[in-house]
Protein backbone atom coordinates (compact mmCIF):
# COMPACT_ATOMS: atom_id res chain seq x y z
CA UNK A 1 0.00 0.00 0.00
CA UNK A 2 1.29 3.40 -0.59
CA UNK A 3 1.66 6.21 1.83
CA UNK A 4 -0.68 7.98 0.16
CA UNK A 5 -3.50 5.07 -0.09
CA UNK A 6 -2.63 4.59 3.62
CA UNK A 7 -3.50 7.92 4.69
CA UNK A 8 -6.67 8.11 2.68
CA UNK A 9 -7.90 4.60 4.17
CA UNK A 10 -6.97 6.08 8.21
CA UNK A 11 -8.82 9.71 7.00
CA UNK A 12 -12.09 7.79 5.70
CA UNK A 13 -12.30 5.29 8.57
CA UNK A 14 -11.99 8.14 11.19
CA UNK A 15 -14.56 10.25 9.10
CA UNK A 16 -16.85 6.63 9.07
CA UNK A 17 -16.19 7.19 13.28
CA UNK A 18 -16.95 10.36 13.77
CA UNK A 19 -20.56 10.53 11.67
CA UNK A 20 -21.58 7.36 13.82
CA UNK A 21 -20.68 9.33 17.04
CA UNK A 22 -22.30 11.97 15.70
CA UNK A 23 -25.57 9.99 15.06
CA UNK A 24 -25.78 8.46 17.85
CA UNK A 25 -25.31 12.14 20.13
CA UNK A 26 -28.56 13.01 17.96
CA UNK A 27 -30.22 10.27 18.43
CA UNK A 28 -30.20 10.54 22.04
CA UNK A 29 -31.90 13.95 21.90
CA UNK A 30 -33.75 12.07 19.45
CA UNK A 31 -37.05 11.08 21.04
CA UNK A 32 -39.83 13.95 21.43
CA UNK A 33 -39.60 15.51 24.88
CA UNK A 34 -42.82 14.44 26.97
CA UNK A 35 -45.24 17.42 27.89
CA UNK A 36 -44.20 19.82 30.39
CA UNK A 37 -44.97 19.43 33.84
CA UNK A 38 -45.43 21.80 36.55
CA UNK A 39 -47.14 20.66 39.69
CA UNK A 40 -49.29 23.71 41.37
CA UNK A 41 -52.00 24.06 44.14
CA UNK A 42 -54.64 25.98 44.54
CA UNK A 43 -56.49 26.78 48.00
CA UNK A 44 -60.28 27.61 47.99
CA UNK A 45 -60.21 29.25 51.57
CA UNK A 46 -63.75 30.28 51.33
CA UNK A 47 -64.52 26.50 50.76
CA UNK A 48 -61.97 25.25 53.81
CA UNK A 49 -63.44 28.03 56.28
CA UNK A 50 -66.61 26.52 55.76
CA UNK A 51 -65.96 23.61 57.72
CA UNK A 52 -64.85 25.13 60.59
CA UNK A 53 -62.57 23.03 62.51
CA UNK A 54 -61.68 20.93 59.73
CA UNK A 55 -58.02 19.17 60.20
CA UNK A 56 -58.72 16.57 57.82
CA UNK A 57 -55.76 17.29 55.26
CA UNK A 58 -53.45 17.69 58.38
CA UNK A 59 -54.46 14.14 59.94
CA UNK A 60 -54.45 12.47 55.79
CA UNK A 61 -50.68 13.99 55.45
CA UNK A 62 -49.37 13.63 58.70
CA UNK A 63 -50.36 9.48 58.94
CA UNK A 64 -49.53 8.33 55.67
CA UNK A 65 -46.15 9.81 56.43
CA UNK A 66 -45.41 9.17 59.45
CA UNK A 67 -45.31 12.51 60.86
CA UNK A 68 -45.26 12.55 64.71
CA UNK A 69 -47.46 14.51 67.22
CA UNK A 70 -44.93 16.95 69.43
CA UNK A 71 -46.28 18.65 72.00
CA UNK A 72 -43.38 20.59 72.91
CA UNK A 73 -43.65 23.91 70.48
CA UNK A 74 -40.23 23.76 70.58
CA UNK A 75 -40.03 20.19 69.10
CA UNK A 76 -42.70 19.71 66.89
CA UNK A 77 -43.28 18.55 62.95
CA UNK A 78 -45.67 19.49 60.77
CA UNK A 79 -45.85 19.41 56.76
CA UNK A 80 -49.05 21.28 56.49
CA UNK A 81 -50.74 23.17 58.99
CA UNK A 82 -52.86 26.45 59.99
CA UNK A 83 -51.68 29.92 60.16
CA UNK A 84 -53.92 33.22 61.56
CA UNK A 85 -54.12 35.56 58.57
CA UNK A 86 -52.04 37.72 59.60
CA UNK A 87 -48.98 34.88 59.50
CA UNK A 88 -50.15 33.61 56.11
CA UNK A 89 -50.58 36.72 54.42
CA UNK A 90 -48.46 39.48 55.96
CA UNK A 91 -48.54 41.87 53.18
CA UNK A 92 -52.23 41.75 52.76
CA UNK A 93 -53.13 42.74 55.95
CA UNK A 94 -55.17 45.83 57.24
CA UNK A 95 -56.45 47.11 60.15
CA UNK A 96 -59.45 44.85 59.83
CA UNK A 97 -58.14 41.91 58.22
CA UNK A 98 -57.47 40.82 62.02
CA UNK A 99 -61.35 40.89 62.88
CA UNK A 100 -62.34 39.55 59.32
CA UNK A 101 -60.72 36.44 59.59
CA UNK A 102 -60.81 36.06 63.71
CA UNK A 103 -61.10 32.22 64.43
CA UNK A 104 -60.21 31.37 60.85
CA UNK A 105 -57.04 29.47 59.84
CA UNK A 106 -55.36 28.97 57.08
CA UNK A 107 -54.45 25.54 55.32
CA UNK A 108 -50.06 26.36 54.74
CA UNK A 109 -47.90 23.61 53.35
CA UNK A 110 -44.44 23.79 51.37
CA UNK A 111 -45.13 26.08 48.81
CA UNK A 112 -42.82 24.04 46.12
CA UNK A 113 -41.15 27.61 45.19
CA UNK A 114 -40.16 28.74 41.36
CA UNK A 115 -36.75 29.77 43.17
CA UNK A 116 -36.22 27.86 45.83
CA UNK A 117 -34.32 29.56 48.73
CA UNK A 118 -33.81 26.18 50.54
CA UNK A 119 -32.42 24.81 47.39
CA UNK A 120 -29.62 27.36 46.76
CA UNK A 121 -28.49 26.79 50.33
CA UNK A 122 -28.17 23.42 50.93
CA UNK A 123 -24.75 22.41 50.94
CA UNK A 124 -24.97 18.13 49.98
CA UNK A 125 -27.74 18.75 47.26
CA UNK A 126 -30.53 16.77 50.00
CA UNK A 127 -33.04 19.45 48.75
CA UNK A 128 -33.55 20.34 45.35
CA UNK A 129 -35.98 21.53 42.71
CA UNK A 130 -37.22 18.61 40.17
CA UNK A 131 -38.48 19.19 36.57
CA UNK A 132 -41.89 18.75 37.19
CA UNK A 133 -41.15 22.05 39.70
CA UNK A 134 -41.48 19.37 43.08
CA UNK A 135 -39.20 20.84 45.48
CA UNK A 136 -38.20 17.22 46.98
CA UNK A 137 -36.35 15.81 50.22
CA UNK A 138 -33.43 13.40 50.15
CA UNK A 139 -33.13 12.16 53.12
CA UNK A 140 -30.43 9.84 53.04
CA UNK A 141 -28.13 13.18 52.50
CA UNK A 142 -29.58 15.30 54.38
CA UNK A 143 -26.96 16.51 57.30
CA UNK A 144 -29.16 18.54 59.29
CA UNK A 145 -27.38 21.71 59.27
CA UNK A 146 -30.65 23.42 59.02
CA UNK A 147 -29.70 26.03 56.59
CA UNK A 148 -32.98 25.16 54.87
CA UNK A 149 -35.02 25.77 57.47
CA UNK A 150 -33.26 29.57 58.02
CA UNK A 151 -33.52 30.18 53.96
CA UNK A 152 -37.01 29.24 53.97
CA UNK A 153 -39.59 32.51 54.60
CA UNK A 154 -42.66 30.05 55.25
CA UNK A 155 -41.45 27.95 58.30
CA UNK A 156 -42.55 24.98 55.98
CA UNK A 157 -39.57 23.07 57.43
CA UNK A 158 -39.35 20.87 60.85
CA UNK A 159 -35.68 19.49 62.34
CA UNK A 160 -36.27 16.16 64.56
CA UNK A 161 -34.71 17.59 67.53
CA UNK A 162 -35.54 14.44 69.15
CA UNK A 163 -36.29 10.24 67.52
CA UNK A 164 -39.99 10.71 66.28
CA UNK A 165 -41.07 7.04 66.63
CA UNK A 166 -41.94 7.11 70.20
CA UNK A 167 -44.20 10.00 69.38
CA UNK A 168 -46.05 8.12 66.45
CA UNK A 169 -49.28 6.65 67.84
CA UNK A 170 -49.33 4.29 64.96
CA UNK A 171 -46.31 3.34 62.14
CA UNK A 172 -47.62 3.32 58.55
CA UNK A 173 -45.03 0.70 57.51
CA UNK A 174 -45.44 1.74 53.54
CA UNK A 175 -43.46 4.90 54.42
CA UNK A 176 -40.36 5.28 56.22
CA UNK A 177 -39.91 7.20 58.93
CA UNK A 178 -37.49 9.46 60.10
CA UNK A 179 -34.07 9.61 62.40
CA UNK A 180 -33.36 12.13 65.03
CA UNK A 181 -31.11 14.79 63.16
CA UNK A 182 -32.80 15.06 59.51
CA UNK A 183 -34.76 17.69 58.63
CA UNK A 184 -38.54 17.12 56.76
CA UNK A 185 -41.40 18.79 55.01
CA UNK A 186 -43.83 18.72 52.69
CA UNK A 187 -42.77 16.75 49.51
CA UNK A 188 -46.59 16.99 46.92
CA UNK A 189 -46.53 13.44 48.03
CA UNK A 190 -44.02 12.41 45.88
CA UNK A 191 -44.50 9.21 46.33
CA UNK A 192 -48.18 9.01 45.66
CA UNK A 193 -47.84 11.43 42.69
CA UNK A 194 -45.27 8.35 41.26
CA UNK A 195 -48.34 5.60 41.36
CA UNK A 196 -50.95 8.44 39.74
CA UNK A 197 -52.72 9.04 42.68
CA UNK A 198 -53.39 12.90 43.86
CA UNK A 199 -51.66 14.13 47.05
CA UNK A 200 -53.27 12.48 50.64
CA UNK A 201 -54.05 16.64 51.48
CA UNK A 202 -56.23 16.70 48.37
CA UNK A 203 -57.82 13.45 48.46
CA UNK A 204 -59.10 13.98 51.89
CA UNK A 205 -60.14 17.11 50.92
CA UNK A 206 -62.71 15.52 47.86
CA UNK A 207 -65.98 16.59 49.48
CA UNK A 208 -65.26 19.89 50.36
CA UNK A 209 -62.51 20.46 47.16
CA UNK A 210 -61.22 23.06 49.03
CA UNK A 211 -57.85 21.80 47.68
CA UNK A 212 -57.25 21.11 44.16
CA UNK A 213 -54.17 20.16 42.61
CA UNK A 214 -52.88 19.84 39.23
CA UNK A 215 -50.19 20.47 36.26
CA UNK A 216 -49.89 23.94 35.51
CA UNK A 217 -48.55 23.62 31.99
CA UNK A 218 -51.39 22.45 31.26
CA UNK A 219 -53.74 25.01 30.39
CA UNK A 220 -56.88 22.52 30.58
CA UNK A 221 -56.02 21.15 33.93
CA UNK A 222 -58.23 22.42 36.98
CA UNK A 223 -55.71 24.81 38.59
CA UNK A 224 -54.49 26.02 35.23
CA UNK A 225 -58.58 27.26 34.97
CA UNK A 226 -58.79 28.55 38.54
CA UNK A 227 -55.49 30.35 38.35
CA UNK A 228 -56.86 32.03 35.24
CA UNK A 229 -60.18 32.52 36.00
CA UNK A 230 -60.37 33.87 39.78
CA UNK A 231 -57.89 36.14 42.05
CA UNK A 232 -55.27 34.27 44.14
CA UNK A 233 -52.79 35.40 46.33
CA UNK A 234 -49.60 33.63 47.13
CA UNK A 235 -47.81 34.02 50.43
CA UNK A 236 -45.21 36.54 50.81
CA UNK A 237 -44.71 37.25 47.39
CA UNK A 238 -42.36 39.97 47.63
CA UNK A 239 -39.46 37.28 48.35
CA UNK A 240 -39.47 36.27 44.72
CA UNK A 241 -39.43 32.80 45.93
CA UNK A 242 -42.39 32.42 43.15
CA UNK A 243 -44.80 30.04 45.32
CA UNK A 244 -46.80 27.38 43.21
CA UNK A 245 -49.00 27.43 45.78
CA UNK A 246 -52.39 29.71 45.00
CA UNK A 247 -54.89 30.87 47.48
CA UNK A 248 -58.55 32.64 46.52
CA UNK A 249 -59.49 34.40 49.86
CA UNK A 250 -63.00 35.77 48.23
CA UNK B 1 13.71 -38.54 82.19
CA UNK B 2 13.26 -36.45 85.20
CA UNK B 3 12.12 -33.37 82.93
CA UNK B 4 8.66 -35.22 82.21
CA UNK B 5 6.55 -33.76 84.38
CA UNK B 6 7.81 -30.24 82.89
CA UNK B 7 7.52 -30.85 79.33
CA UNK B 8 3.81 -32.62 79.79
CA UNK B 9 3.13 -29.24 81.86
CA UNK B 10 4.42 -27.27 78.88
CA UNK B 11 3.01 -29.49 76.43
CA UNK B 12 -0.92 -29.22 78.23
CA UNK B 13 -0.48 -25.21 78.52
CA UNK B 14 0.70 -24.87 74.90
CA UNK B 15 -2.26 -27.52 73.65
CA UNK B 16 -4.45 -25.20 75.77
CA UNK B 17 -3.29 -21.90 74.62
CA UNK B 18 -3.01 -23.12 70.97
CA UNK B 19 -7.13 -24.23 70.86
CA UNK B 20 -7.78 -21.54 73.22
CA UNK B 21 -10.08 -19.34 70.45
CA UNK B 22 -12.18 -22.95 70.05
CA UNK B 23 -12.87 -23.45 73.91
CA UNK B 24 -13.62 -19.65 73.48
CA UNK B 25 -15.90 -20.25 71.16
CA UNK B 26 -17.67 -22.82 72.06
CA UNK B 27 -17.94 -21.14 75.78
CA UNK B 28 -19.25 -17.83 74.01
CA UNK B 29 -21.75 -19.90 72.15
CA UNK B 30 -20.39 -18.22 68.61
CA UNK B 31 -19.83 -20.35 65.58
CA UNK B 32 -17.89 -20.57 62.51
CA UNK B 33 -20.71 -21.81 61.02
CA UNK B 34 -22.86 -19.45 58.46
CA UNK B 35 -26.08 -18.10 59.81
CA UNK B 36 -28.78 -20.39 59.13
CA UNK B 37 -31.06 -17.70 56.99
CA UNK B 38 -34.70 -18.20 56.59
CA UNK B 39 -35.39 -17.99 52.80
CA UNK B 40 -39.29 -17.24 52.17
CA UNK B 41 -41.54 -19.89 51.65
CA UNK B 42 -42.88 -20.30 48.54
CA UNK B 43 -40.89 -18.04 46.48
CA UNK B 44 -37.60 -19.74 44.24
CA UNK B 45 -36.25 -16.31 43.21
CA UNK B 46 -34.79 -13.01 44.54
CA UNK B 47 -35.00 -9.73 42.26
CA UNK B 48 -30.82 -10.85 40.80
CA UNK B 49 -29.39 -14.09 40.66
CA UNK B 50 -28.74 -14.95 44.23
CA UNK B 51 -25.17 -14.86 43.54
CA UNK B 52 -25.06 -11.50 43.07
CA UNK B 53 -27.31 -10.78 45.99
CA UNK B 54 -25.26 -12.21 48.10
CA UNK B 55 -21.93 -9.82 47.11
CA UNK B 56 -23.63 -6.90 45.94
CA UNK B 57 -26.92 -6.45 47.47
CA UNK B 58 -25.95 -3.41 49.20
CA UNK B 59 -25.21 -1.82 45.96
CA UNK B 60 -28.77 -2.62 44.61
CA UNK B 61 -30.43 -1.00 47.00
CA UNK B 62 -28.11 1.99 46.39
CA UNK B 63 -28.85 2.00 42.98
CA UNK B 64 -32.72 1.72 44.13
CA UNK B 65 -32.53 4.37 46.60
CA UNK B 66 -31.07 7.16 44.05
CA UNK B 67 -33.42 5.96 41.55
CA UNK B 68 -36.48 6.24 43.92
CA UNK B 69 -35.73 9.37 45.31
CA UNK B 70 -33.72 11.17 42.93
CA UNK B 71 -35.02 9.83 39.81
CA UNK B 72 -38.12 9.17 40.70
CA UNK B 73 -37.73 5.72 38.72
CA UNK B 74 -40.07 3.39 40.97
CA UNK B 75 -40.26 0.34 39.38
CA UNK B 76 -37.57 -2.33 38.65
CA UNK B 77 -37.35 -4.65 35.54
CA UNK B 78 -35.28 -7.81 37.09
CA UNK B 79 -33.22 -9.82 35.03
CA UNK B 80 -36.18 -12.48 35.02
CA UNK B 81 -38.21 -10.00 33.34
CA UNK B 82 -40.92 -9.73 36.45
CA UNK B 83 -41.07 -6.04 37.38
CA UNK B 84 -40.69 -5.04 40.98
CA UNK B 85 -41.92 -2.36 43.08
CA UNK B 86 -38.72 0.08 43.96
CA UNK B 87 -38.65 -0.10 48.07
CA UNK B 88 -37.10 -1.48 50.98
CA UNK B 89 -39.95 -2.33 53.32
CA UNK B 90 -42.69 -3.06 50.92
CA UNK B 91 -40.62 -5.24 48.44
CA UNK B 92 -37.44 -6.69 49.90
CA UNK B 93 -39.08 -7.44 53.79
CA UNK B 94 -42.21 -8.27 51.96
CA UNK B 95 -40.90 -11.42 50.90
CA UNK B 96 -37.95 -11.60 53.79
CA UNK B 97 -39.74 -10.71 56.51
CA UNK B 98 -38.85 -8.88 60.10
CA UNK B 99 -35.53 -7.75 60.09
CA UNK B 100 -34.98 -4.83 62.43
CA UNK B 101 -36.16 -6.07 65.58
CA UNK B 102 -33.00 -7.12 67.69
CA UNK B 103 -32.36 -10.87 68.19
CA UNK B 104 -35.84 -11.66 65.91
CA UNK B 105 -34.20 -11.07 62.59
CA UNK B 106 -35.69 -13.73 59.98
CA UNK B 107 -32.94 -12.93 57.23
CA UNK B 108 -30.98 -9.79 56.70
CA UNK B 109 -30.20 -9.35 60.63
CA UNK B 110 -29.08 -12.78 60.70
CA UNK B 111 -26.64 -12.68 58.41
CA UNK B 112 -25.35 -9.22 59.19
CA UNK B 113 -25.54 -9.95 62.96
CA UNK B 114 -23.20 -12.81 61.60
CA UNK B 115 -20.72 -10.28 59.55
CA UNK B 116 -20.70 -7.85 62.16
CA UNK B 117 -22.60 -5.11 59.62
CA UNK B 118 -25.17 -2.57 61.43
CA UNK B 119 -26.88 -0.96 58.14
CA UNK B 120 -28.80 2.07 59.68
CA UNK B 121 -31.59 1.85 57.07
CA UNK B 122 -33.60 0.57 60.13
CA UNK B 123 -33.59 3.65 61.59
CA UNK B 124 -36.03 5.47 59.72
CA UNK B 125 -37.33 2.44 57.20
CA UNK B 126 -39.75 -0.19 58.77
CA UNK B 127 -39.81 -3.38 59.73
CA UNK B 128 -42.42 -5.82 58.45
CA UNK B 129 -45.29 -7.25 61.49
CA UNK B 130 -44.86 -10.35 62.02
CA UNK B 131 -47.92 -12.28 60.97
C1 LIG C 1 -33.19 9.46 57.76
C2 LIG C 1 -34.07 8.41 57.46
C3 LIG C 1 -33.61 7.36 56.44
C4 LIG C 1 -32.53 6.51 56.51
C5 LIG C 1 -31.48 6.40 57.61
C6 LIG C 1 -32.59 5.70 55.31
N1 LIG C 1 -33.67 6.05 54.56
FE1 LIG C 1 -34.16 5.29 52.76
N2 LIG C 1 -35.75 6.58 52.64
C7 LIG C 1 -36.14 7.46 53.64
C8 LIG C 1 -37.36 8.10 53.26
C9 LIG C 1 -38.15 9.10 54.11
C10 LIG C 1 -37.70 7.59 51.98
C11 LIG C 1 -38.97 7.87 51.19
C12 LIG C 1 -38.79 8.71 50.00
C13 LIG C 1 -39.96 8.57 49.08
O1 LIG C 1 -40.62 7.52 49.04
O2 LIG C 1 -40.18 9.53 48.37
C14 LIG C 1 -36.66 6.63 51.63
C15 LIG C 1 -36.62 5.91 50.45
C16 LIG C 1 -35.76 4.86 50.18
C17 LIG C 1 -35.86 3.97 49.06
C18 LIG C 1 -36.92 4.01 47.97
C19 LIG C 1 -38.33 3.91 48.43
C20 LIG C 1 -38.66 2.91 49.51
O3 LIG C 1 -39.81 2.92 49.97
O4 LIG C 1 -37.83 2.10 49.92
C21 LIG C 1 -34.84 3.06 49.16
C22 LIG C 1 -34.55 1.88 48.23
C23 LIG C 1 -34.10 3.39 50.34
N3 LIG C 1 -34.68 4.50 50.95
C24 LIG C 1 -33.00 2.69 50.78
C25 LIG C 1 -32.33 2.98 51.96
C26 LIG C 1 -31.19 2.20 52.43
C27 LIG C 1 -30.58 1.00 51.72
C28 LIG C 1 -30.81 2.76 53.61
C29 LIG C 1 -29.65 2.34 54.52
C30 LIG C 1 -28.36 2.29 53.92
C31 LIG C 1 -31.71 3.88 53.88
N4 LIG C 1 -32.61 3.98 52.86
C32 LIG C 1 -31.66 4.71 55.01
C33 LIG C 1 -35.50 7.68 54.82
C34 LIG C 1 -34.32 7.05 55.22
C1 LIG D 1 -40.22 -12.22 45.73
C2 LIG D 1 -39.42 -12.52 46.88
C3 LIG D 1 -38.11 -11.77 47.06
C4 LIG D 1 -37.89 -10.43 47.03
C5 LIG D 1 -38.89 -9.31 46.69
C6 LIG D 1 -36.50 -10.23 47.38
N1 LIG D 1 -35.91 -11.44 47.58
FE1 LIG D 1 -33.97 -11.74 48.16
N2 LIG D 1 -34.21 -13.74 47.92
C7 LIG D 1 -35.41 -14.38 47.66
C8 LIG D 1 -35.17 -15.81 47.58
C9 LIG D 1 -36.25 -16.88 47.30
C10 LIG D 1 -33.79 -16.01 47.78
C11 LIG D 1 -33.02 -17.33 47.76
C12 LIG D 1 -32.65 -17.62 46.32
C13 LIG D 1 -31.82 -18.85 46.15
O1 LIG D 1 -31.33 -19.37 47.17
O2 LIG D 1 -31.68 -19.25 45.00
C14 LIG D 1 -33.21 -14.69 48.01
C15 LIG D 1 -31.87 -14.45 48.26
C16 LIG D 1 -31.36 -13.23 48.69
C17 LIG D 1 -30.00 -13.01 49.15
C18 LIG D 1 -28.89 -14.05 49.23
C19 LIG D 1 -29.03 -14.87 50.47
C20 LIG D 1 -28.03 -15.99 50.56
O3 LIG D 1 -28.41 -17.12 50.30
O4 LIG D 1 -26.88 -15.70 50.88
C21 LIG D 1 -29.90 -11.69 49.51
C22 LIG D 1 -28.70 -10.97 50.10
C23 LIG D 1 -31.20 -11.09 49.24
N3 LIG D 1 -32.06 -12.06 48.76
C24 LIG D 1 -31.50 -9.75 49.45
C25 LIG D 1 -32.64 -9.14 48.95
C26 LIG D 1 -32.82 -7.71 48.88
C27 LIG D 1 -31.84 -6.67 49.37
C28 LIG D 1 -34.04 -7.49 48.30
C29 LIG D 1 -34.67 -6.17 47.89
C30 LIG D 1 -33.90 -5.38 46.99
C31 LIG D 1 -34.63 -8.79 48.04
N4 LIG D 1 -33.76 -9.75 48.45
C32 LIG D 1 -35.90 -8.97 47.49
C33 LIG D 1 -36.64 -13.77 47.50
C34 LIG D 1 -36.85 -12.42 47.39
C1 LIG E 1 -25.64 -13.62 53.21
C2 LIG E 1 -25.48 -12.57 54.16
C3 LIG E 1 -26.31 -11.32 54.00
C4 LIG E 1 -27.67 -11.23 53.86
C5 LIG E 1 -28.68 -12.35 53.82
C6 LIG E 1 -27.97 -9.82 53.77
N1 LIG E 1 -26.83 -9.08 53.87
FE1 LIG E 1 -26.66 -7.06 53.73
N2 LIG E 1 -24.67 -7.18 53.93
C7 LIG E 1 -23.95 -8.35 54.12
C8 LIG E 1 -22.54 -8.03 54.26
C9 LIG E 1 -21.42 -9.03 54.48
C10 LIG E 1 -22.43 -6.61 54.17
C11 LIG E 1 -21.19 -5.74 54.31
C12 LIG E 1 -20.50 -5.62 53.00
C13 LIG E 1 -19.38 -4.63 53.04
O1 LIG E 1 -19.27 -3.87 54.00
O2 LIG E 1 -18.64 -4.64 52.07
C14 LIG E 1 -23.79 -6.12 53.96
C15 LIG E 1 -24.11 -4.78 53.80
C16 LIG E 1 -25.38 -4.30 53.65
C17 LIG E 1 -25.70 -2.91 53.51
C18 LIG E 1 -24.72 -1.76 53.52
C19 LIG E 1 -24.42 -1.41 54.95
C20 LIG E 1 -23.60 -0.20 55.13
O3 LIG E 1 -23.47 0.21 56.29
O4 LIG E 1 -23.07 0.31 54.15
C21 LIG E 1 -27.06 -2.82 53.38
C22 LIG E 1 -27.88 -1.55 53.22
C23 LIG E 1 -27.57 -4.17 53.44
N3 LIG E 1 -26.54 -5.05 53.61
C24 LIG E 1 -28.93 -4.48 53.35
C25 LIG E 1 -29.43 -5.77 53.41
C26 LIG E 1 -30.83 -6.11 53.38
C27 LIG E 1 -31.96 -5.09 53.31
C28 LIG E 1 -30.92 -7.46 53.48
C29 LIG E 1 -32.17 -8.32 53.53
C30 LIG E 1 -33.18 -8.12 52.52
C31 LIG E 1 -29.58 -7.98 53.54
N4 LIG E 1 -28.70 -6.92 53.51
C32 LIG E 1 -29.26 -9.31 53.64
C33 LIG E 1 -24.45 -9.61 54.14
C34 LIG E 1 -25.78 -9.97 54.01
Amino acid sequence: MTRKGFLGVTGISAAVLAARKLRSVFAASGPAASPPVRWAMVIDTQKCLKKAGCIDCIAACHKVHNVPEIKDRAHEIKWVWKEPFKQAFPAQETAYTEEAYKGKPFPVLCNHCDNPPCVRVCPTKATWKREDGLVMMDWHRCIGCRYCMAACPYGSRSFNWVDPRPHLRRIDIEFPTRTKGVVEKCTFCAERLARGQAPACVQACKEQKALVFGNLADPDSDVSRLVRSRFTLRRKPGLGTNPEVYYIIG
Amino acid sequence: MRDRPLILGGLIVFLALVTFPVWYNAAAGTSSRPPQLKLPAGQKECVAPVAFMKTSHMQLLIDWREGAVRNNVRTFTAYNGKTYNVSLTNTCLDCHGVQARAGQADFCGRCHDYAGVTPKCWNCHNDRPRN
